[in-house]
């Protein structure tokens, strides 16, 4: 355990750690937590409440893409959720009521399970290559929530709905919890039943998956249809933040922070095998990043870039070929040979010879 | 013909892949102006002594000499500067650009403004004028017959002047006066002098046209000859061949007596699927190894493939144990208690990333869905037991599949069907590949859990095998069953190939 611990998550893990370090050494304060009214309070405390929708979502296509998919619609589902949620909310006569909420998010995760579900058919099912699947419901979900709000940014006032996105628990955000609770039952979810390895299993090698008997499309449809109720739930959150159903901006290009917290975590995009610990890492990452170029004040307009060369850095320092040159120079200094290859190179050995 | 030139002169080639010997000290030579076939069964390593002749591969061991002069191809490029040009089963060719553009392709004639587009178009003319070929230039690839791609293939290897031609299965998906075409243009290279490598799985195709044969068979050289110098079933039974010592020391199980009163297994009646298996009675009762024989595309494999349901099949009707069903699907099978291993162990078999015990647990967790998870305790024994009954090497349940060799991986996926506890189990060539000791291990265990009362369907190249395990053979040819006999004591292999190589096709 410790050296597959080693092997795939230590590279995510030293990259937030050298993120933490140079916030900490640029503002020292930034490690530094006060308690207001018994809540706690600080730049981590703002990771761990803003990182939320990320890992709903983040979640979710980490399970898609082992399936060999891709689910790109997953900003879009979350517009539609919050749409949903707040024009039950504001045509409602009692907002304030908390019966009123849980009705508004049970329908609104509803829908967004229906959505995921869509998706799965048409790539489970019709065999649409995922990303134009899900490409569909990227372009039209934002439609379809201008839709439910005719057209308008529906703002509401319910404090129990304000609750989940600004609320604290224990002196921590409410947010952090619905992160934690999703870790928890997606984890469970995969490892205690025998969903995670039927997915990966189909993901590494679909034909030999059902000729042994894997009932792959339905694994692959519920995958999906588990990635839309987790983005729906992201939507309930982010439109939660802002007591508003922000058509156009709920989830503006998460898919691509989503994947990116996959690819970052350790999930290779061709599928198979998955870590759910190495996306979290992924997600923190991505947070602690946009936190930090706020922090610096880095111009909006250059934030992009600034965000690419991290995550150049730090997808080539999990990419072993450049380890392997990394090693062969060590190497040359006299240390120790690289003796792990991973991903492509033991693949494209073992089509070769015996590694 | 052979005291024309060598061009190439492969001398000790071996190439390893993990856990299989692809290629065991091979030679072989070819010689302008002939027409080579290369011959043997699937996994016998007819693609990879091509893969290592064009580049694709290279070797462990060995040399491989052009026209006298060593070479090393670290890729197809150098194999091409060689002069060596290959035509693929699958063209590669870009079916969006034009017939002239696809011959010329890297070198167009240029002119002062870039390319002469009219100096190209007449220049690839003329090498297709060269073989025969009749088409326009400008028109679309695309639109014209597999047949002419493959030709207009061959031109293209003309442009960068090969002295070597390899041509890997061209004609499978050729009708006959498509061959004839392409046997034409073989034919008037060789009398220009170039050396062809031909590949085919029709006999008839190889008597036809070719000059010399070499045999391979587990990744070792059977022998050159003259096409005149062997007949037809010799060249069947050196093709398929039969390793005695170790193997000799399993008994012949096959005189053991079916009892065929009762409901059989499996019983099949007009099972077919046009174009891949003519409709086929069989049945199949407890305790008995039903084994098949005949030649690659014979129809073997595509015939277990549908009563599997791997394939859908189009015609016919199946019984399990006399009640009427529909195996549409590898889990409607499975839910019958039929498990299949396919001929395919990387593609199709192993889930490379998982460790020994999930491939194992595979089978009866896909049974069970995903909810009812087989528990670590349940996993462990089942495990631990086939590691011990079947020998399975290294015995760690948790390193990667990918890293066991072949035998093993056979092993795995037998326990992975066994774990499931079928009544009838398909097995597409389980020994294919595979070392000589688990090639014996496997032999023995099949025997013994049909003596048990399992149902087996067993293929396999090796005729031996077949006639050493089954208490009846069905012989297969040009995708019908053309034969079926309760197998006995007097019956040898040559009474097999004597019944595939009839003529006809074979």
């Amino acid at each position: 355990m410790t050296r597959f611990f080693r092997s795939r998550l230590i590279w995510p893990m030293g990259a937030l750690f050298a993120l933490v370090l140079l916030n900490t050494i640029s503002r020292p304060s930034f490690l530094s937590i006060t308690v207001k009214n018994g809540q706690l309070y600080g730049s981590i405390i703002d990771i761990l409440r803003d990182s939320a929708p990320l890992m709903l979502v983040a979640l979710g296509m980490t399970l898609v893409i082992a399936t060999r998919g891709i689910d790109l619609s997953v900003g879009a589902v979350m517009a539609i959720s919050g749409a949903v949620a707040l024009q039950i909310i504001s045509k409602s006569t009692s907002p304030n009521r908390i019966g009123t909420v849980l009705i508004a998010i049970g329908i609104g995760v509803f829908i967004t399970l229906l959505f995921g579900l869509w998706n799965g058919f048409l790539v489970a099912v019709v065999g649409i290559q995922p990303i134009i699947a899900t490409l569909v419901l990227m372009l039209g979900g934002r439609g379809i929530a201008l839709l439910i709000t005719g057209g308008f940014i529906t703002t509401i006032t319910s404090s129990p709905y304000a609750q989940m996105a600004q609320g604290h628990l224990l002196g921590l955000p409410l947010a952090f919890f619905f992160s934690v609770g999703a870790i928890a039952i997606i984890g469970l979810l995969v490892r205690r039943t025998a969903l995670g390895v039927l997915t990966e299993s189909v993901g590494i090698n679909p034909s030999a998956s059902r000729l042994a008997g894997v009932r792959s499309r339905g694994i692959i449809w519920s995958i999906y249809g588990i990635s839309g109720l987790l983005a729906g739930l992201a939507g309930i959150l982010y439109s939660s933040n802002i007591m508003a159903a922000d058509s156009n901006n709920a989830g503006f290009l998460i898919e691509l922070d989503a994947i990116l917290a996959v690819v970052l975590g350790g999930t290779s995009l061709r599928g198979g095998k998955f870590t759910l610990s190495g996306t979290v890492i992924g997600v923190f990452i991505i947070q602690t990043l946009t936190s930090t170029i706020t922090f610096l004040g880095v111009p909006p307009a250059v934030t992009p870039v600034f965000k690419a060369i991290v995550v150049i850095l730090v997808c080539l320092s999990q990419s072993s070929r450049v380890r392997q040159w990394l090693g062969r120079i060590r190497h040359l200094r006299g240390a120790k040979p690289p003796i792990r290859l991973s991903g492509l190179e033991t693949e494209v050995l073992a089509e070769r010879k015996s590694v | 013909m052979s005291d024309n030139a060598v061009v190439v002169e492969m001398r000790s080639i071996s190439i390893e892949f993990p856990g299989v010997k692809a290629l065991d000290d091979v030679d072989f030579t070819l010689r302008s102006g002939e027409i080579h076939s290369l011959l043997g069964e699937n996994g016998a390593g007819k693609s990879t002594l091509i893969k290592a002749l064009t580049g694709v591969y290279s070797i462990d061991s060995g040399t491989i000499q052009v026209s006298g002069k060593e070479r090393t191809f670290a890729g197809t490029a150098d194999a091409q500067s060689a002069g060596i040009a290959t035509v693929y089963q699958e063209i590669n060719l870009c079916t969006n650009l034009t017939v002239g553009e696809n011959v010329m392709l890297g070198h167009e004639v240029r002119g002062r403004f870039g390319i002469n587009w009219r100096a190209t178009h007449a220049k690839a003319t003329t090498y297709l004028r060269q073989l025969g070929v009749d088409v326009d230039p400008r028109s679309q690839l695309s639109g014209h017959s597999l047949a002419i791609q493959q030709l207009i293939a061959i031109s293209r290897a003309m442009v960068v002047d090969c002295r070597v031609l390899v041509l890997d299965e061209p004609t499978s998906s050729l009708d006959r006066s498509e061959v004839e075409q392409l046997f034409a243009v073989m034919r008037r290279l060789r009398s220009r002098d170039v050396a062809i490598l031909f590949v085919s799985h029709f006999l008839d195709q190889v008597y036809e046209i070719s000059d010399q044969m070499t045999v391979l068979r587990n990744g070792k050289l059977v022998g050159e000859y003259h096409v005149g110098e062997l007949s037809r079933s010799e060249l069947i039974s050196k093709m398929l061949g039969h390793e005695l010592d170790e193997l000799e020391s399993i008994a012949r199980t096959a005189s053991r007596t079916i009892d065929r009163t009762g409901n059989p297994i499996l019983k099949i009646t007009a099972l077919g699927r046009k174009g891949s298996i003519e409709p086929t009675d069989l049945d199949i009762y407890d305790g008995e190894i039903v084994g098949f024989a005949g030649l690659l595309g014979s129809g073997r494999t595509e015939l277990v493939r549908i009563i599997y349901g791997a394939d859908r099949s189009d015609h016919g009707a199946v019984e399990v144990r006399g009640k009427s069903v529909r195996l549409s699907s590898p889990r409607h099978s499975s839910n019958h208690r039929i498990a299949f291993s396919s001929e395919d162990r990387r593609a199709e078999g192993i889930i490379g990333d998982l460790t020994v015990a999930e491939n194992i647990v595979l089978g009866i967790q896909a049974k069970r869905g995903w909810l009812r998870r087989v528990n670590k305790a349940q996993s462990d024994e089942v495990v631990a037991q086939y590691i011990e009954s079947l020998d399975i090497r290294p015995v760690s349940p948790h390193i990667l599949m990918s890293n066991l060799s072949g035998g093993n991986q056979q092993k795995v996926l037998l326990a992975r069907w066994l774990a499931t506890a079928p009544q009838l189990l398909i097995l597409d060539e389980p020994t294919r590949g595979i070392d000589v000791g688990a090639k014996a291990e496997i032999q023995r265990e099949i025997a013994k859990l049909a003596t048990a009362g399992l149902g087996v369907i067993f293929i396999s190249s090796e005729l031996d095998e077949v006639l050493r395990l089954s208490q009846r053979v069905v012989v297969l040819r040009d995708r019908r069953k053309i034969a079926e006999f309760d197998n006995h004591e007097s019956f040898d292999i040559g009474d097999i190939v004597a019944l595939i190589a009839k003529e006809g096709a074979a």
